[in-house]
């Protein structure tokens, strides 16, 4: 075993893990954290999207040690003191969720792009989350949703609500 | 399943470990696929060597006209770095193409290369820039050219229970040159190609015939595949829609691509060839012209 210490959705957490576990297994299993989810396991659809160090990268192909001294968010950092983040909050209102499978980890791929460019275009979107496969939406809501949250981040930061 | 994992903060000490292991330890960079590889047990180690995190080995830099790139430079990186995009579009545009964002996030170069899949597109934009890869071994570094490396599909001649590939470098395309990739495949992103076509070619003093052309295709052999024949026949040949078709034909004639239950037949792919061959050189050409 061992120790794996990383800030992980901003508090610092040291877990003991095997050498060849991989970081998903160790958020669900080791941590309770549940919202990132295994899909393909093989790095084909993106449920398993996690933030590290800034960018989007699949937690089922990362060996957890490579997390080590790293900054991990999940899906479970996005909402502060019980208020939702942005695109948690446009995905619900733009019905960017059906089965919820996908939802996650394209929150996790949206949130990397709009913390790098707070004002990505369509295309600029539309690559960010071509990595994340959602089999219900059409993905048209999604983008959609995403749209929508970078106006209504844009409008929080104006009232220092976020 | 690896028993240890560890990480190297030197080229030499990365050495080390797998000397000491004799065998039994492997070098991971990315890992995006020798996890998967590990994990269906199509490859084995009792030890994970990570390279990632050895400093200089993530830079980009312009020596002397050369372009160097280090092993661990991410497939992210290249396709954003100004300098490769405007010095080596091939590559950029070929990194852009590869996998997913996530992918492209921890993929690296080195890994592409390593992997030795016949149609990687890291792969096939180094080998169409004539690139050489820097190894380090026991006894010392050595360049050799990135054709040498491949063995098979699948199958790297850089042992990385043994040694260890550290760089590129190829030469900075300038004035005259140009340089471009197409690519088909099912979906237009996260997908593996039907057939990519990396071309860079230069052009005489007034632009309107080749001086030389480099084309490079893959799944069309074993390894990652020059066109000799075809670039053969661009040779101070005039520029025109007619000479680069014919350029294709030739590319085709060359290529032995196999049938693809997945992706695409044989019959299918010979007729790709023609058109992404015509288009790379159309499209490096314009490139070529400024």
């Amino acid at each position: 075993m061992y120790p794996l210490t990383m800030t992980l959705n901003g508090e610092s957490v040291t877990v003991e893990v095997e050498p060849s576990d991989l970081l998903v297994d160790v958020l669900r299993d080791k941590l309770g954290l549940t919202g990132t989810k295994i899909g393909c396991n093989e790095g084909e659809c993106g449920a398993c999207t996690v933030i590290m160090d800034g960018q989007a990268v699949l937690s089922c192909l990362l060996p957890a040690m490579k997390a080590h001294g790293r900054e991990v968010v999940t899906v479970e950092g996005l909402s502060h003191d019980g208020e939702l983040h942005p695109l948690q909050q446009a995905f619900i209102e733009r019905g960017a969720v059906q089965c919820g499978y996908c939802t996650s980890g394209l929150l996790m791929s949206a949130k990397a792009l709009l913390d790098e460019n707070p004002r990505p275009s369509i295309e600029e979107i539309e690559e960010a989350i071509a990595g994340n496969l959602c089999r219900c939406t059409g993905y048209f809501q999604i983008v959609e949703a995403i749209e929508a949250a970078i106006e209504l981040r844009s409008e929080r930061l104006d009232t220092a609500h976020f | 399943m690896w028993q240890e994992y560890l990480f190297p903060s030197s080229v030499e000490e990365a050495l080390t470990m797998l000397a000491e292991r004799e065998g039994r330890a492997r070098l991971v960079a990315g890992g995006t696929d020798l996890i998967i590889q590990l994990t269906e047990g199509q490859r084995s180690a009792n030890c994970l060597v990570d390279i990632t995190r050895i400093p200089e080995l993530d830079k980009i830099t312009l020596e002397d006209g050369m372009i160097v790139l280090g092993a661990n430079v991410t497939h992210r990186q290249a396709a954003e770095s100004p300098l490769i995009r405007e010095r080596a579009t091939v590559l950029a545009e070929a990194c852009r193409a590869m996998g997913s964002l996530q992918i492209r996030n921890v993929g690296t170069l080195g890994g592409n290369v390593v992997n030795a899949m016949p149609a990687a597109d890291g792969s096939l934009a180094l080998l169409a820039l004539e690139a050489e890869a820097e190894i380090a071994h026991g006894t010392g570094r050595v360049w050799v050219p990135l054709q040498d490396l491949f063995a098979g599909p699948g199958v790297s001649r850089v042992d990385s229970t043994r040694e260890m590939l550290t760089a590129f470098r190829f030469q900075a395309l300038s004035e005259r040159q140009g340089s471009a990739l197409e690519r088909i495949a099912r979906r237009r992103a996260l997908a593996l190609p039907i057939l990519i076509c990396a071309v860079v070619v230069t052009l005489n003093e007034d632009s309107q015939a080749f001086d030389s052309a480099r084309i490079a295709l893959g799944p069309v052999a074993p390894v990652p595949f020059r066109t000799s024949q075809a670039e053969e026949s661009l040779r101070g040949a005039p520029i025109g829609r007619e000479t680069m078709a014919r350029a294709g034909e030739i590319a085709m004639q060359e290529s032995q691509p196999r049938s693809s239950l997945l992706r695409a037949s044989k019959e299918y792919r010979e007729e790709v060839i023609k058109v992404l061959v015509r288009r790379g050189l159309e499209r490096a050409v314009q490139v070529a012209r400024g």
